[in-house]
C-alpha cells in the first residue's frame, strides 16, 4: 500500500534520517520502533506530506508514485495519521470534527449527525455527537480521531503512540480495534514504546536508530530482548544499576508532616546522603503532593522538616532552594523545560542569581551549561537550540541539568523516566547512581515498580495521603509494595 | 425552551439583560417608545452591527483587527471623493466595498505571509491609514457632495427603513452562512486549531486572509451606511469604532481565543451595548455611567467566558 524508499532528511545542523525504507502492506500491522530521537516522528511527517524529504526519495501510495506530497494530497490518496495528542477541534462538536470539510458547500446538520454516528459505530464508540470534542476523555478522543480517519476512506492508518495516555482497559479496547481494522484490510503503521503491545499485534517490525534504518523483521524472528537490542544498538544487561554508595548522615527528615488541602497527613521519613529513597503509591496517594510540600510549592500545614539535622522553615520555593533542595517535576512539558528557550538558558534558569549580580555573566552561563550537558550526555546540535526541539529523553536530561546546576543536597525526582526510551532511561539511572556516590540524597517518585525495586535503598509506600510503610531494599518485592499501597482495611 | 437556555446560556443572559434594559423606560418616561426614537436608535447602531458581523468572523478565526476605525473613515472619505468626482452611486458603493476588501486582505497578508501577530499588524495599519487619510484630505471635511450621495438619493423619510431592511437581510444571510456552509465553518476550525485544520486539508492561511477581507468589506459597508446619512464627511470619524465593535462581539459570546461564537450572539451584544446610552439619556442618568456600565458588562462577559471555558476543559479545581 505504502512504500517509502531512500528517505533522508537533513535539518540545518542535524541529520534526522538517512537511507530509510518502509513498506506497508494492506491488512498488516507494521510496528515502527526506535528510541526517542531515532527519527520516527520525522518519518511519519514525511509519509503524511507535512515535511518534504531530501531529494532522491521515492514515495508510493496505492501503487501511485507521489512526487508532490502535501497533507491534502496524501489524505486524498487514503493516508491518515492519528497523533499521540489528538489534533481535534476542541470547541467544535464531535459531529463537526468528523465531518469537517466533507460536506458540499451547504451543511445539513441532520445528515452530519447521522454520518457521525455511523462513523463512531465503526470504531465501536457511541457518544453524543453534539458535545464539544474538548470535553471527551482521552480514549474517546483517540477513537474519534480514528473514526475520522476511517470516514475519509483511509487505506493506510498511521497510529503514533495511540495508547501512551490511555489506561490499560482503554488501551486493550484500542488494540482490539486495530486488529479488527487489519481484518478489514487497512494497512496500519503502529508506533509505540510499549513493546508488549506490538509483540501482541504487529506482523512486522521496522527498527530505526539514530536516524538510520536498521532493518525490517517478521514477528517470528523477534522477541522483546532482540527488539531492545536492535533499538539500543547495545546490550542493556543491567537496566537498573544498584547505586552501591555509602550512606552518610541524614540529609532530610520529616516529622509528622502534613498538608491539609491535599489530604497529606503524618508523614515521618528520613533520607540519608548517598541514599535513594523510593516513593511508591497509587495515583492520588500523595507522592507528588509530598514532593510539593518539601519543595515549598504547597507549604506544610502541620509537622516539621529538618534539613541536615536542623529544623527548616520551607514556606516557598526560595526557602527550599536555599536549603539545597531541588525538585524535577513530573510533567516535562508543563513544568520541566521551557520549550521555546535554548538549552543554555533552560539549564541556567534556576541559578541566574548566582551567575553574576546585576549583569548576567554569559561566559559563566555557557560554561555551566556546556559542562552539565556533556556530563548528562544531552544529545543536541548545540547548547543554543531550543529545548522544545529535543527528544523526550534529552529534554528530561535538560530538566535534570537545571537542578543539578543548583548543586543540591537533596534531589527529588518525580517520574524521571516516564515516556522516555530505554537508552535514555538507562543513562538517567546510571546518572542517579553516580549522584548518590557523590553524596547526594535522592527521593525518587516512580509509578514503575521495577525501577523503584532496582534503584531504591528503601521504599516508602504512601496510601491515601499517609505513610503505609517503609521497606528496605532487601524486603521490598513487587508483592510487598503493592500490598502496602492497596491494602485498605485499616487506616 | 429550557433546553435552548441550557445550550445557549450566553444568548439567554443577553436576552434577559436586554429585556430589563428596555423595561426601564416603561416607568413613566415619555418619548422612548416612539417610532422616531426607535428608528434612530436602530439606524445609529447599524454600522456597528455590520462591522461586528465581520469582526465575529475574524475573531472566530482566531485573529483580531483593530484597524477598522481607520478603515471606516477611509471608506467614508473614499466614497465621498468618488461621488464628488461624478461616479454614479452604485459604482461608488462597489468601489468602496472593493477598497474595503483590499484593506482587509492587506491585513490578512501581513498576518499570514509576513507572520506579524494580528494585533501588531493591524495597529500599524490603523496608524498608517489614519495618517494617510489626514495627509490626503489635509484634515478638511469633505463637502460639496452631489445630492444623490445623501441616502443614496432615496427619500429621507423612507431611506432609513430601506437601510434597516437591507442591513438586516445581509446580516441574517451572513448568520446563516457562518453556521451552515462549509466555508463558514472553516473559520471556526482554523480559529480552533491552526495546525489541526491544516491536517484536515483546509488552508488556514487562505482562510485567515478571507476572514480579514470579509471584515474589510463589512467595514466598508458600515461606512457607506453611516456617511451617506450626512451632507458632509468628517475626516476624524471612526475613532474608537474598533473598540465598540470588538466589545459587542465579545459580549455576544465569541471567544477571544477563537473557534467559538455566533452572529446571533453578536446581534444581541450590539443591541445591549448600543441601547444603554439612549435608555440612560431618557432616564436622565448621568451619561458618564454609560461607559462604566458598558465596561462592567464586558468584564462580566469575559469572566463568564473564561470560567465557562475552564469548566469545559475540565481543569477547574
Amino acid at each position: 500500500m505504502l512504500s517509502l524508499r531512500h528517505i533522508a532528511k537533513t535539518y540545518p545542523g542535524a541529520r534526522a534520517l538517512r537511507g530509510v525504507e518502509l513498506e506497508l502492506r494492506a491488512g498488516e500491522v507494521h510496528a515502527l520502533l526506535g528510541e526517542n530521537g531515532a527519527g520516527k516522528s520525522t518519518l511519519i511527517k514525511i509519509a503524511s506530506g507535512v515535511v518534504a524529504p531530501d531529494p532522491g526519495a521515492e514515495i508510493r501510495l496505492g501503487g501511485e508514485q507521489v512526487t508532490d506530497a502535501t497533507p491534502r494530497r496524501m489524505q486524498e490518496l487514503g493516508l491518515a495519521v492519528v497523533y499521540q495528542n489528538p489534533t481535534l477541534f476542541s470547541e467544535l462538536s464531535v459531529a463537526e470534527n468528523l465531518c469537517l470539510g466533507e460536506d458540499g458547500p451547504v451543511i445539513s446538520w441532520r445528515a452530519r449527525a447521522e454520518r457521525a454516528r455511523a462513523s463512531l459505530a465503526r470504531v465501536g464508540a457511541d457518544f453524543d455527537v453534539e458535545r464539544p470534542a474538548g470535553g471527551l476523555r482521552m480514549a474517546e478522543k483517540q477513537l474519534l480521531e480514528i473514526a475520522r480517519a476511517l470516514s475519509r476512506r483511509a487505506r493506510v492508518l498511521i497510529l503514533d503512540e495511540p495508547t501512551a495516555s490511555l489506561a490499560q482497559g482503554d488501551a486493550d479496547r484500542l488494540l482490539d480495534l486495530v486488529e479488527k481494522l487489519r481484518a478489514e484490510g487497512v494497512a496500519i503503521l503502529y508506533i509505540t514504546h510499549r513493546l508488549e503491545e506490538v509483540l501482541r499485534i504487529a506482523d512486522r517490525f521496522t527498527v530505526l536508530r539514530d536516524g538510520a534504518w536498521i532493518g525490517v523483521y517478521p514477528r517470528a524472528e523477534v522477541d522483546r530482548a532482540r527488539l531492545i537490542r536492535l533499538m539500543a544498538g547495545r546490550e542493556l544487561a543491567e537496566l537498573f544499576p544498584k547505586a552501591g554508595a555509602e550512606l552518610g548522615e541524614v540529609a532530610l527528615e520529616t516529622r509528622g508532616l502534613g498538608h491539609g488541602p491535599s489530604g497529606l497527613r503524618d508523614i515521618s521519613l528520613t533520607v540519608r546522603r548517598g541514599e535513594i529513597l523510593g516513593l511508591a503509591g497509587l495515583v492520588g496517594a500523595g507522592r507528588t503532593e509530598l514532593a510539593r510540600v518539601l519543595f515549598g510549592l504547597a507549604p506544610a500545614t502541620e509537622g516539621e522538616i529538618l534539613v541536615g539535622g536542623r529544623p527548616a522553615r520551607i514556606r516557598e520555593v526560595g526557602d527550599a532552594l536555599a536549603l539545597g533542595l531541588a525538585y524535577v517535576p513530573e510533567d516535562r512539558k508543563e513544568h520541566g523545560v521551557v520549550e521555546a528557550l535554548p538549552l543554555v538558558e533552560n539549564i541556567s534558569l534556576a541559578v541566574l542569581r548566582r551567575l553574576g549580580g546585576v549583569w548576567l555573566d554569559e561566559t559563566a552561563e555557557e560554561k555551566l551549561a556546556t559542562g552539565l550537558a556533556a556530563r548528562l550526555g544531552v544529545k543536541a546540535a548545540s547548547i543554543h537550540v531550543a529545548a522544545g526541539t529535543l527528544s523526550g529523553g534529552n529534554q528530561q536530561k535538560v530538566a535534570l541539568a537545571r537542578w543539578l546546576a543548583t548543586e543540591p543536597r537533596v534531589l527529588i525526582l518525580d517520574e524521571p523516566t516516564q515516556g522516555i526510551d530505554v537508552g535514555a532511561k538507562a543513562e538517567i539511572h546510571r546518572l542517579m547512581g553516580q549522584l548518590v556516590r557523590e553524596g547526594l540524597a535522592i527521593i525518587l517518585i516512580s509509578s514503575e515498580l521495577p525501577e523503584l525495586l532496582g534503584l531504591a535503598d528503601r521504599i516508602a509506600v504512601l496510601r491515601g495521603g499517609r505513610l503505609a510503610g517503609v521497606l528496605p531494599a532487601g524486603e521490598a518485592t513487587r508483592e510487598a509494595v503493592l500490598h502496602l499501597a492497596m491494602e485498605g482495611a485499616e487506616t | 425552551m429550557k433546553d435552548w437556555v441550557k445550550k445557549h446560556p450566553r444568548e439567554a443572559a443577553l436576552l434577559g439583560a436586554i429585556a430589563v434594559l428596555f423595561l426601564l423606560p416603561l416607568g413613566g418616561v415619555d418619548g422612548f417608545y416612539t417610532a422616531g426614537n426607535l428608528r434612530n436608535l436602530a439606524i445609529d447602531n447599524l454600522p456597528v452591527l455590520l462591522a461586528a458581523a465581520g469582526m465575529t468572523v475574524v475573531i472566530v478565526a482566531g485573529q483580531i483587527d483593530i484597524s477598522i476605525g481607520s478603515q471606516f473613515v477611509a471608506g467614508g472619505i473614499a466614497a465621498g471623493l468618488l461621488a464628488r468626482s461624478g461616479l454614479p452611486m452604485p459604482a461608488v458603493a462597489l468601489a468602496t466595498l472593493g477598497l474595503g476588501a483590499l484593506f482587509g486582505a492587506a491585513n490578512g497578508l501581513l498576518v499570514t505571509v509576513a507572520r506579524i501577530p494580528a494585533i501588531i499588524a493591524t495597529l500599524a495599519t490603523m496608524v498608517l491609514l489614519r495618517n494617510g487619510v489626514l495627509r490626503a484630505t489635509g484634515g478638511d471635511w469633505i463637502q460639496g457632495l452631489p445630492s444623490g450621495f445623501q441616502w443614496f438619493g432615496l427619500a429621507p423619510a423612507s431611506a432609513p427603513l430601506v437601510y434597516l431592511a437591507g442591513a438586516g437581510l445581509v446580516f441574517a444571510a451572513a448568520a446563516w452562512a457562518l453556521r451552515h456552509t462549509t466555508a463558514g465553518r472553516a473559520f471556526y476550525a482554523v480559529g480552533c486549531d491552526h495546525e489541526a485544520s491544516r491536517r484536515v486539508g483546509l488552508n488556514p492561511e487562505r482562510r485567515v486572509v478571507a476572514a480579514f477581507a470579509v471584515l474589510g468589506v463589512a467595514t466598508a459597508a458600515a461606512a457607506l451606511l453611516n456617511y451617506t446619512r450626512y451632507p458632509t464627511i468628517e475626516t476624524n470619524g471612526g475613532l474608537g469604532f474598533e473598540l465598540k465593535v470588538i466589545a459587542a462581539v465579545v459580549v455576544g459570546g465569541t471567544a477571544i481565543t477563537g473557534g467559538r461564537g455566533s452572529l446571533i450572539g453578536t446581534f444581541l451584544g450590539v443591541i445591549l451595548l448600543g441601547s444603554i446610552g439612549t435608555v440612560f439619556t431618557f432616564l436622565h442618568v448621568n451619561p458618564a455611567w454609560e461607559k462604566a456600565i458598558q465596561g462592567a458588562i464586558l468584564l462580566v462577559a469575559v469572566v463568564a467566558d473564561t470560567a465557562f471555558g475552564r469548566r469545559r476543559e475540565g481543569t477547574s479545581p
